[in-house]
């Protein structure tokens, strides 16, 4: 199974993808330059993390409308699966393939700390090894991470469970105080409705080994894995 | 076709919380402007464009803004003037 992971100037978390598809998993995988037609066969897309277009306008809003942009799409389109981690979450809102919007966080710090979130769906091809319920941590790294959506969509969103992950304490609680950057409903990711595509703002390619504080990220990838091969 | 200057602002959705704004309007009651009652910070563009007439400038900044300038779930936007560059 081949991974591609789309490179924009300033993505900065495309080797780390890299290497979960290459090292952890010991699969192909292709760097595709943002200006391409091409995803090169590609099986599976990430969108990564970083700092695309230097988050001009508003982050992701640029990076949306780069030349392999429109290939994505077409492969989301087709129930190939995709996934947006931090950046790549902005984008894939800004694309229209997400509901909602990642706004400046509500304390407007940057914030780069390992953070607990709960599997609220496992109906996704980047969670089907998950258990609902299960708790991850991993880490975050943004200034613009609080999701917002518009009270309507945020019923459909809830309704129809396309919320993949919520920050929550200790005990799993989804507290305000859990809640590192005021998102709505402490929503940290969120899945399209055929579940191909998700995205969310912790970085599970930074959480693949023990070594690095958590290997909690690699159930991610091994899930699309095991979808794919399925 | 003439040249035109487009302004356009762009402010976070009123009922939006906008930590920006609000960031900005404690620094000036620290600073004793207590009369304030509320900031939203937002973004300024001055588009230099060509076109048939204002209108047409006009007309097409709007659509700038609904498919890029603008996000349609955060963000409101408005023409501030348009004039012949």
């Amino acid at each position: 199974m081949k991974f591609g992971i789309v490179s924009f100037p300033g993505s900065n978390c495309d080797d780390d993808a890299v290497f979960a598809a290459t090292e952890t998993l010991g699969q192909p995988a292709a760097k595709l330059w943002h200006k391409s037609h091409d995803l090169e066969g590609s099986d599976v897309i990430i969108l990564p993390g970083g700092f695309s277009y230097g988050d001009y306008l508003r982050a992701g809003a640029i990076a949306r409308f780069s030349p392999i942009m429109r290939e994505v799409a077409a492969h989301a389109q087709r129930g190939g699966p995709v996934i947006g981690i931090c950046n790549g979450f902005q984008i894939a809102c800004e694309a229209g393939l997400l509901p909602g919007a990642l706004m400046r966080n509500a304390g407007l710090q940057f914030l780069s700390m390992p953070v607990t979130i709960r599997v609220e769906n496992t109906a996704t091809r980047w969670t089907s090894l998950c258990q609902e319920g299960q708790r991850l941590t991993m880490p975050i790294a943004h200034g613009e991470g609080r999701y917002t959506v518009d009270a309507a969509t945020l019923e459909r969103v809830e309704g129809e469970g396309l919320v993949v992950f919520r920050y929550v304490d200790a005990a799993g609680e989804a507290t305000e105080a859990a809640n590192p950057n005021g998102s709505l409903d402490n929503i940290a990711g969120v899945r399209n409705a055929a579940g191909n595509v998700v995205g969310l703002m912790p970085h599970p390619e930074r959480a693949l080994d023990q070594l690095l504080g958590s290997a909690d990220g690699r159930v991610i990838f091994e899930s699309v894995l095991a979808a794919v091969h399925a | 076709m003439k040249s035109f200057h487009v302004s356009v602002h762009i402010v976070p959705r009123k009922g939006l919380l906008d930590p920006q704004g609000k960031a900005v309007a404690d620094a000036l009651h620290t600073l004793g402007f207590h009369a304030v009652a509320d900031v939203h910070v937002g973004r300024h563009l001055i588009i230099e464009t060509a076109a048939a007439d204002a209108a047409a400038a006009e007309a097409a900044v709007r659509d700038m803004c609904g498919r890029l300038l603008a996000n349609p779930v955060t963000e409101d936007f408005e023409i501030a003037g348009v004039s012949a560059a």
